[in-house]
């Protein structure tokens, strides 16, 4: 009984590690390689990093000195095969002969197995893609190469202007309206509230071209005005909703009292329904944070006209285009998105779970 | 001038109540004009700048946070100034107003004006496309073309749009479902672990992680590498070291549809963690106690599990599958940045955007954007007949 209880334990264990595992590695192998020389990611997978096997070169042999006939198979250093398996390289215990090079001017190389690790870290990349320095790269034809620097610091501005406003306008005006409807009586209130509701999974889609459109009427586009509001408007509906459920539910005795005491609602508001509510704030701030960051197709509809404005998911998503295989910048650039959601999201997971909780249908 | 003249005439006290409704009235109009004319020179400021980055983006921030905060401050001190009725009248309006503002512009009178778009052909926007703003369209980008349902027959009649809804039915089928079991497996698993926290957290994690940037890193998990030479994508590395030959996996139009599996995979890996988490707090809501019943009477965990836990978290699962299903409709992001909608892996969303921005269809766009709203309708009218249940409100 005992021991199949430890089987148990074991195989709970055993798949939980797997799944984690699993979950982690493609990370971790964007992590890694933003650190990897570019030469270096360009050749050998990211796993090198770790204690592996590799064949090293002990030694160089001249065939021609050795009186080698490529045309017949030869024997040499203990191995023996014709000129096409000496060329695939033939293997004899932790030994391996390879001839490199065509018949007449080639070598013949010996190497052995050896565990390497291949440590080669830079902070090349993150230079490159932070201060936007042009590197020129001499290729081995003698051509220069200039890949031009990523400008991902002025991109990481742009997001945390945009991302700032967009998370604390909308749950402003979420929470004066939340406050209305939980304490306030005003003539079309449950109407409104239903108006609420059924937006709240109203896909963002249906209003991209006539905002766009009424943007470009009034000059709006490209601004960071534009997106802040854009987000607002995505996002308040599900921000009244769950202020909504928060704030009704807070104990009406004390409001009233208050309100007996003369407070306007202008300051119950400010002093005490706000200060209480913290909790259902911080975790909407941190979903919209989140999402505002993350966003890609907001803000390529709505900055797309203002190439000083781009956020970090756009220049990262340009970079995937002009730079598909230059993946020592692509994952610097990645990783540079996602290091200040990453922070947010580790620092305050606690308040981000309670947000889910309360509901988490978006539209 | 005349009430100043006649306050001076008048006793002292009169005198001063006349004054101080003057300052009163003079700062009811000075303050939201001082108010309007700071918030108008940062918009000027940050439209025409060109100052450092981080001073723009510092201005950005106190320019548009504080901006909408003194709104509030101003539009509430006007109210109160009101007689006693109005202000009590209007100012629920300004707590509300605002909300409902944005919402009506942003989300529902765009449902209206996109409907109304999809009715015209392409060439621009058609007549009352803005009715309740009061101008016009320039010449030239008018349509007035009526076209009815046409753009709605061309959508359906073109093959692409057929592959994409293959596509997208593919990704609510596997998306979600995917989803919802590997969030329960961890959720369970997790629950009778000892490395519960860490655990959950590492399935989480990828939340944090946008589209794009998860883009990046399954494409770096994808790469290919002609053969013989060594793979730098782990999915190729592993295949080739299992003995078999490197696929573009994402980009591998041979085993279309199902190409698409591998870009569903990027946002199974992104939502797991929120299905997983929702789940593992509807699993430690379940009573010790039926559990406990349930072993006594000898059930084994496997019947626990379906018996006791899946009927008893049903709720939870069904809210966590609609908001998948709600989430996998619109993606948009991942295919964009993959594959951009190549290889036969382009959703409804891909297809909105390329009509409504690159091939700039705005009539065929629009009518793309309708079939997205009328596949969340059951879902908008089953919420709304949960809140007309809820008899509090």
């Amino acid at each position: 009984m005992k021991k199949q209880k430890w089987f148990g334990s074991l195989l709970v264990n055993g798949a939980l590690v797997f799944l984690v595992l699993v979950w982690s590695i493609p990370t971790m192998g964007l992590f890694v390689s933003s650190f990897r020389d570019r030469f270096d990611i360009q050749t050998s997978g990211w796993w090198s990093v770790f204690p592996h096997r590799e064949w090293q070169q002990v030694a160089v042999l001249d065939p021609k000195e050795l009186g080698l006939d490529p045309n017949t198979v030869m024997q040499v250093e203990g191995v023996e095969g014709d000129f096409k398996q000496l060329r695939e390289g033939v293997e004899a215990g932790n030994k391996r002969v390879q001839w490199i090079g065509n018949k007449r001017l080639g070598r013949i190389e010996v190497q052995e197995q050896v565990w390497t690790v291949n440590w080669n870290f830079t902070l090349d990349n993150y230079k490159q893609v932070l201060l936007g320095r042009d590197t020129e790269i001499t290729k081995d034809d003698g051509s220069v190469e200039v890949i031009p620097g990523q400008d991902m610091t002025q991109a990481f501005l742009n997001s945390l202007a945009v991302s700032i406003p967009s998370t604390i306008i909308p749950i402003l005006i979420a929470a004066f309206a939340a406050y209305a409807f939980a304490w306030m009586t005003f003539p079309a209130r449950r109407l409104m509230f239903i108006i609420v509701v059924g937006l709240l999974v109203v896909p963002l889609q249906i209003a991209l071209v006539p905002i766009l459109s009424d943007y470009s009427k009034i000059g709006l586009n490209g601004t960071f005005l534009a997106i802040w509001l854009a987000h607002t408007g995505f996002g308040l509906a599900l921000a009244t909703y769950l202020l909504y459920n928060y704030i009704s539910t807070l104990p009406r005795e004390m409001l009233e009292s208050a309100f007996i005491d003369g407070a306007s609602h202008f300051t119950l508001f400010t002093r005490m329904v706000l200060p209480l509510s913290v909790p259902a704030l911080a975790s909407f701030a941190i979903f919209q944070f989140l999402w505002v960051w993350n966003d890609y197709l907001v803000a390529l509809v709505f900055l797309g006209a203002d190439p000083n404005n781009k956020v970090v998911t756009q220049r990262l998503a340009d970079m995937t285009g002009t730079f598909g295989n230059a993946w020592h910048i692509l994952t610097a650039g990645a990783f540079v998105t996602m290091i200040l959601p990453l922070a947010v999201f580790i620092g305050l997971q606690r308040y981000f779970v309670r947000g889910l909780m309360a509901g988490s249908v978006k539209g | 001038m005349a009430q100043l003249d006649s306050g001076g005439e008048h006793s002292a006290s009169a005198g001063s109540r006349a004054l101080a409704w003057l300052v009163r009235l003079f700062l009811a109009i000075i303050i939201p004009l001082i108010a309007f004319v700071v918030l108008y020179w940062g918009f000027i400021f940050l439209r025409d700048s060109d100052a450092p980055k981080w001073v723009i983006t510092l201005v950005a921030i106190v320019w548009g946070v504080g901006g909408f905060a003194v709104l509030y401050w101003v539009f509430n001190g006007i109210v109160e100034k009101l007689p006693k009725p109005w202000s009590g009248r209007l100012l629920p309006f300004v707590f509300v107003g605002p909300a409902m503002a944005i919402l009506t512009w942003y989300l529902a009178l765009p449902v209206y004006r996109t409907f109304w778009l999809s009715l015209f052909a392409r060439d621009g926007y058609p007549p009352g496309f803005s009715p309740f703003l009061p101008w016009t369209w320039p010449a030239g980008i008018q349509s007035s073309e009526f076209v009815g349902l046409s753009n709605y027959v061309t959508t359906f009649t073109e093959p692409l749009f057929q592959i994409a809804i293959r596509n997208n039915i593919m990704w609510i089928v596997f998306g979600s479902t995917l989803s919802v079991v590997f969030g329960l497996l961890v959720a369970v698993l997790a629950d009778r672990s000892k490395f519960e926290r860490v655990s959950k957290s590492l399935i989480f994690l990828p939340m944090a992680i946008s589209f794009v940037g998860a883009g990046v890193i399954w494409r770096f998990m994808y790469v290919v590498r002609p053969e013989g030479t060594p793979q730098i994508g782990l999915m190729n590395a592993v295949t080739v070291a299992l003995g078999g030959t490197p696929h573009p996996w994402d980009k591998w139009v041979e085993i279309a549809p199902w190409n698409n599996l591998f870009l569903i995979i990027i946002v199974v890996w992104l939502q797991a963690g929120f299905a997983m988490v929702l789940f593992s707090a509807a699993l430690k809501g379940i009573s010790e106690e039926l559990l406990e019943a349930g072993r006594i009477d000898g059930a084994t965990e496997v019947q626990i599990f379906f018996k006791i836990m899946i009927p008893t978290i049903m709720g939870t699962i069904i809210t966590v599958w609609t908001t998948i299903v709600i989430f996998t409709l619109k993606i948009f992001d991942v295919v964009w940045v993959m594959t951009g909608g190549q290889f036969g892996t382009h959703v409804i969303a891909t297809l909105f955007y390329r009509q409504s921005f690159t091939a700039r269809n705005a009539g065929v766009g629009s009518a793309i954007a309708i079939v997205l709203l009328a596949a969340v309708i059951p879902v908008l009218i089953y919420n709304l007949r949960q809140f007309r249940e809820q008899e509090s409100f």
